[in-house]
């Protein structure tokens, strides 16, 4: 950890302040989303800019077999590729236990939160389902790749359109002009604690300078529907009650760019 | 007959034939290939006589002998330093160029510089397999205390400084802040205050992102005027 | 039938639409986008920075690396499972081949220089299109550079010789089809890159190669704007 930003960081917070003028409970701006970057491969596609960070996801869909306890439900796997691309810090090679643990988090909100009707992805019980991939690349990393890698998850799932069946097979050159069946649309704000200082939108250089973190992942009737703590200092409840609270007032901006 | 096919202050990108024929010579940034010459750079044409020479608006930081730059403490061992200055070996502070203190075997060197700790450095010398010794013993060089740390394209260096130090100057002058610019590319910052820092900050980010313009000095000074009120600031106590 | 009219109508040296922009992911060293048609790469360049494991550093210059990677969204058809593959290792140092004989690393020795390559989508090409975005971003970092790498793939589709194949020519069903991914040193015309699926005559394989340093020319010169646009040498008109 770089010893002179962090005490930076420290020193302006005392004050209130954050090192690029942002107020603490302020996101960069603009929060840009373009859709169908990869129409001509994927089912959908989005990339999302907060700030400097950029993130690109896809997704692509497939005919499977359900799993034989949950015959009537189709299946949706999201995945977080941490190439070294975006990061001076990040290495080729087998992912680390960040690249994991931000796919997981990812996954707990996009997925596990119950985003998409799996119901409706059954094509005929018992044999055929369809399976939804989404996969998501950070391109650069500014800060905050928690909140950009969900957030481009959900604009890639919203600008998907179902690909066409024939003969039993995926016409993946056709689409059809529906898209998939979204339950919930949960978008996350982390939140971070640094010292007794709450603030969102973290740069790289406040991320590494964090004590804890909560990642929330929040529906569009202003509920938690996923959480994820990381950071090595422990939270109170009266921390994670404020910590809700802000990215529950948070959020609904980030809604407003969908 | 030889030709020239670019002229003075074009920017050129690498690859570009700059003349035909034999009555120019290139300089730095240039070959020669054959009849022609050729730009390696992605850069300015500078021409001076049958020279010609292309300055860089991008390049990595190649250490050279003299330059004062900003760096960080990575590692140490019982008699140096490893300081990343940004360049793909680390350079090394070895005892006697740390301090003219004399340290005993074995003393704890933490005292004098530590794991992260920044300062400013100079490149005492640069072997042909470019390993870098760097010294802190002349003036000017020395630890850095608080602050921030920004990093620009180390080719911008020269602008962000102007000419006999008189556009790091004018930054300065007008936001009151204490800036040391790093032929690295690592600048280090401190002002009066959270404000001030960001106009410092973002007048030194146009330079280096502003692609390559006349009359740089009046458009900062114009952006300074704007963001500041006017106001000059006092006398720094650091270079 | 020979193969006289092109499936998308272009002509036979036509390439599809040329784009790239410098500078997309600023906190690269270097970066660039590049787009032939529907195939669009990116690239960036991080270090120079040590190389592990060590015994891999060259005592008097830098390793380039470059590492090609097709976004798992980015295929034609399924998936393409992420992560390294026997397809994109050999790709990522093809490419890297096709790129150091323009380079000049010597001012860092005994480091690694990166150049991470994704494509997020792919109409055919991908490789050329990555190569193009690499140099771009080679040029961005401020490497000492003697050439521009410009990369393109050729076809000869049933005795016809043609300039940038798309996947609708790679899959053309009515003859054979050989698929001729170069780069090529755009001064020079000399060739970097070279791999042929299919089947060509000598002849033919040839005049893909004299065809080629033609097409290029279209490129270049996106290249060139590219960079020029960046570094605000496009002149106001």
């Amino acid at each position: 950890m770089n010893k002179i930003m962090k005490d930076y960081i420290l020193g302006l917070l005392s004050k209130g302040e954050r090192m690029d003028g942002r107020k603490l409970d302020e996101f960069r701006k603009p929060i840009k989303i373009e859709y169908g970057i990869s129409t001509k491969s994927s089912e959908g596609s989005a990339i999302v800019h907060i700030g400097e960070t950029m993130v690109i996801a896809g997704v692509k869909m497939a005919i499977g077999k359900p799993y034989e306890d949950t015959p009537d439900e189709g299946s949706l796997t999201v995945n977080v590729e941490l190439s070294p691309m975006a990061s001076e810090s990040f290495e080729p090679g087998p992912p680390n236990d960040y690249s994991i643990e931000l796919a997981r988090v990812t996954d707990r909100v996009v997925r596990e939160s119950g985003m998409i009707d799996v119901n409706k992805l059954c094509i005929k019980e018992g044999e055929k389902i369809w399976m939804v991939n989404v996969d998501i690349y950070p391109m650069n990393d500014a800060g905050n790749l928690f909140d950009a890698c969900a957030l481009a998850a959900l604009a890639a799932i919203k600008d998907a359109k179902m690909p066409k069946i024939e003969n039993d097979k995926v016409n993946y050159h056709e689409k059809t002009s529906k898209g998939l069946p979204l339950k919930k649309t949960p978008i996350s704000v982390t939140v971070i604690k640094i010292g007794k200082h709450l603030l969102v939108d973290p740069l790289v250089e406040e991320f590494n300078a964090l004590d804890a973190r909560l990642t929330i992942g929040i529906d569009e009737a202003n509920n938690p529907c996923a959480i994820q703590k990381g950071g090595d200092a422990p939270l109170s409840a009266s921390d994670i009650d404020k910590m809700i609270t802000l990215a529950k007032e948070k959020v609904k901006e980030l809604r407003k760019v969908l | 007959m030889s030709k020239l096919l670019i002229e003075d202050k074009e920017v050129v990108i690498p690859g570009q034939i700059l003349a035909e024929g034999m009555d120019y010579l290139p300089s730095n940034g240039a070959i020669r290939e054959g009849d022609n010459i050729i730009s390696t750079s992605m850069g300015v044409v500078s021409l001076s006589g049958r020279l010609i020479k292309i300055i860089p608006l991008t390049k990595r930081y190649v250490p050279q002998i003299g330059d004062v730059v900003v760096g960080f403490v990575k590692d140490l061992t019982y008699s140096s330093w490893f300081i990343d200055i940004g360049y793909s070996n680390d350079a090394v502070l070895s005892m006697k160029d740390a301090t003219s203190d004399f340290i005993e075997r074995g003393a704890d060197l933490t005292q004098y510089f530590s794991h992260g700790d920044y300062m400013v450095a100079k490149i005492a010398n640069v072997t042909k397999t470019k390993a870098v010794d760097i010294t802190m013993r002349e003036p000017g060089l020395k630890k850095l205390y608080g602050g921030k740390i920004i990093e620009v394209n180390p080719a911008r260096v020269p602008r962000i400084i102007g000419k006999q130090g008189s556009m790091i100057k004018i930054i300065k002058d007008s936001t009151g802040c204490m800036i040391t610019v790093g032929q690295n590319g690592i600048i280090w910052l401190k002002g009066p205050d959270l404000k001030n820092e960001l106009i410092a900050t973002e007048a030194i980010m146009r330079i280096n992102e502003c692609s390559y313009t006349q009359g740089l000095t009046e458009q900062t000074e114009a952006f300074l005027k704007e963001r500041t009120g006017g106001k000059q600031h006092g006398v720094h106590q650091e270079a | 039938m020979a193969y006289t009219k092109r499936l998308d109508g272009r002509k036979l040296d036509e390439l599809r639409k040329v784009e790239a922009k410098v500078g997309v992911i600023k906190t690269a060293a270097g970066s660039a986008m590049f787009r032939m048609g529907n195939t669009i790469a990116y690239a960036a360049v991080r270090g120079p920075r040590e190389v592990f494991p060590r015994s891999m550093a060259k005592p008097d210059t830098a390793v380039l690396r470059c590492y090609y990677d097709m976004m798992a969204f980015s295929g034609a058809g399924e998936r393409v499972r992420p992560g390294p593959s026997r397809r994109s290792k050999e790709i990522s140092m093809v490419t890297a081949k096709a790129l150091e004989p323009v380079l000049d690393l010597t001012e860092f020795p005994k480091s690694g220089i990166d150049v991470f390559i994704e494509l997020i989508q792919t109409d055919a090409g991908t490789r050329c299109a990555g190569i193009c975005a690499a140099a771009l971003a080679l040029a961005d970092a401020g490497f000492s550079m003697k050439d521009m790498v410009c990369a393109v793939a050729m076809g000869v589709i049933d005795g016809t010789v043609v300039a940038d194949l798309d996947k609708a020519e790679e899959d053309y069903d009515k003859g054979p089809v050989a698929d001729l991914a170069m780069a090529m040193l755009p001064r020079s015309g000399e060739v970097t890159l070279m791999q042929m699926d299919g089947e060509a005559s000598q002849e033919h394989i040839i005049e893909a190669v004299e065809l080629m340093k033609k097409s290029i020319k279209k490129i270049y010169e996106v290249q060139k704007k590219a960079l020029l646009e960046k570094y605000g040498g496009v002149k106001d008109e």
